[in-house]
């Protein structure tokens, strides 16, 4: 186990937007599924510290480096191989093993040829790996990612999953949100199901899928599944 | 009408001639208003972007201040500067009152808050968008508004255009801390004021005429400029 959550809350303007979670999250690949408006994207900034909770807490037993990549990712009006480098360049890395190393992670991502070109000009897929890229030149231990195939066509969002596969070969933990169950099978090893702010059920991925323990989440499956 | 065709016509001359005393007068005229500008955007912008993403006591405090100081009155700065650099004053012994250094410190502290305001605006939009990403990067907050300000370059032209626009075309401050001195301290706003009350229309023309040009031009190469950028970089 890496992540503690005891009794973690977030409540806006009085209204509860995630409630009474409490999980031990120690999977290598994690994938939080729900419907719209379930707090996903909101537990994953609370677990990335870019909300503070207004109840409860988080425990790191280790202390992970981290990294996010989000749903709309935002570019820097520079060129993609910049949008890179500026992670590095954050953490005093200088000169050219900064560009070195930027060029590696678009390397990576498939993107070499597009390292010169305005970041915020590239199609949302390209903007999408770069955004990888970005978050992955850091070599964070722990990556936070939202949605990343969310408006993806099918040849985008395969590339893109088989970027996540590497960067969890390379060592990284991964928890993500996505609406595509496929790509939660193919990917997570467990599955934490949220609705209504709340977590419904934290599961091993093949049972989840195979027979979940909740009713709500044989709803979430029968209304999900194609 | 007669008498104002007239006036046009010699007003053209005078332009077409590059009449030397016109041309003088253009050029401490943009030389005073262009170094306050740059002054009071390496002020103003940093000021500005420290006030959209920073979190400081007083914050809200300067924020209201710097809103409030764009609709400074020109004649107060010149009378406050003015105080400040007569022999009299804090600063007298510097002995700058009635110098083009003199002007550039009216004009600056004039529009310093037209460029930190503008400044401000364009970094908090770009705040709101950029904000989760830098602080996910580990960007710090004066590093996110360093970054955020190099980010909104072509946008902040808008926010220097603005002070010199101001800077330039004001005449309280630089007539009472300039004093007006021929050939010295003698601008193109102060120009066209006494020469309009002597009478002499066609050189008060000419500089108007001139002054109107060089605002036009300088906002369309500024347009140019971000409408480029918009197709360059997004
Ligand atoms: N700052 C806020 N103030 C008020 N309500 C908020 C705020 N942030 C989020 N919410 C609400 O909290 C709920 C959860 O939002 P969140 O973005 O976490 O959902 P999600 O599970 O990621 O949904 P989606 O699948 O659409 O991305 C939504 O109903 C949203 O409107
Ligand atoms: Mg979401």
């Amino acid at each position: 186990m890496w992540l503690e959550l005891s009794d973690l809350g977030l409540t806006e303007n009085g209204v509860c937007i995630v409630a009474d979670v409490t999980l031990k999250v120690g999977a290598g690949r994690t994938a939080i599924l729900g419907p719209n408006g379930a707090g996903k994207s909101t537990l994953l900034r609370l677990m990335h510290g870019l909300l503070k909770p207004s109840s409860g807490s988080l425990q790191w037993p280790q202390d992970l480096s981290q990294g996010m990549v989000f749903q709309r990712p935002a570019m820097l009006r520079t060129t993609a191989l910049a949008n890179v480098e500026y992670g590095l360049k954050l953490r005093g890395v200088t000169g050219a093993e900064r560009q070195q190393r930027a060029m590696d992670a678009l390397r990576r991502v498939g993107l070499p040829e597009l390292a010169g070109r305005p970041a915020r000009r590239l199609s949302g897929g390209e903007q999408q790996r770069v955004a990888l890229a970005r978050a992955w030149a850091l070599e964070p231990q722990l990556l936070f990612l939202d949605e990343p195939t969310a408006s993806l066509d099918p040849a985008s969002g395969r590339e893109v999953e088989r970027i996540i596969h590497e960067i969890a070969e390379a060592g990284a933990r991964i928890v993500m949100t996505t609406h595509n169950l496929g790509q939660a099978r193919r990917i997570a090893e467990e599955v934490i199901l949220m609705d209504g702010g709340r977590v419904l059920e934290q599961t091993p991925a093949d049972e989840f899928f195979r027979q979940p323990r909740t009713e709500a989440a044989r709803c979430f499956l029968r209304e999900e599944m194609p | 009408m007669h008498e104002l065709a007239t006036s046009l016509t010699l007003a053209g001359d005078l332009i077409a001639a590059a009449d030397g005393r016109l041309a003088a007068i253009v050029w401490l005229s943009l030389k005073v208003s262009l170094t306050a500008t740059l002054i009071a955007c390496l002020i103003g912008m940093p000021l500005g972007a420290l006030l959209a993403v920073g979190r400081f006591t007083g914050r809200r405090v300067l924020i209201v201040l710097t809103n409030g100081l764009m609709g400074l009155p020109p004649v107060v700065v010149g009378l406050l500067v003015y105080l400040l650099l007569s022999r009299a004053g804090p600063l007298g012994q510097c002995g700058l009152l009635f110098s083009p250094t003199a002007m550039v410190i009216a004009q600056t502290i004039l529009i310093v808050p037209i460029v930190a305001a503008l400044a401000r605006q364009v970094v908090a939009d770009a705040w709101t968008e950029y904000r989760e990403q830098l602080r996910s990067l580990g960007a710090s907050r004066t590093r996110a508004a360093m970054t955020l300000l190099w980010d909104g370059r072509f946008s902040l032209t808008t926010a220097g255009l603005a002070g010199f626009g101001r800077a330039v075309a004001e005449v309280g401050a630089v007539m009472i801390v300039g004093g007006n001195i021929d050939g010295v301290t003698r601008v193109m706003t102060t120009t066209i004021a006494l020469e309009t009350s002597k009478g002499d229309l066609p050189l008060a023309l000419a500089l108007g005429a001139i002054l109107i040009a060089v605002v036009l031009a300088l906002n369309t190469a500024a347009f140019l400029l971000r409408q480029w950028a918009e197709r360059r970089w997004g």
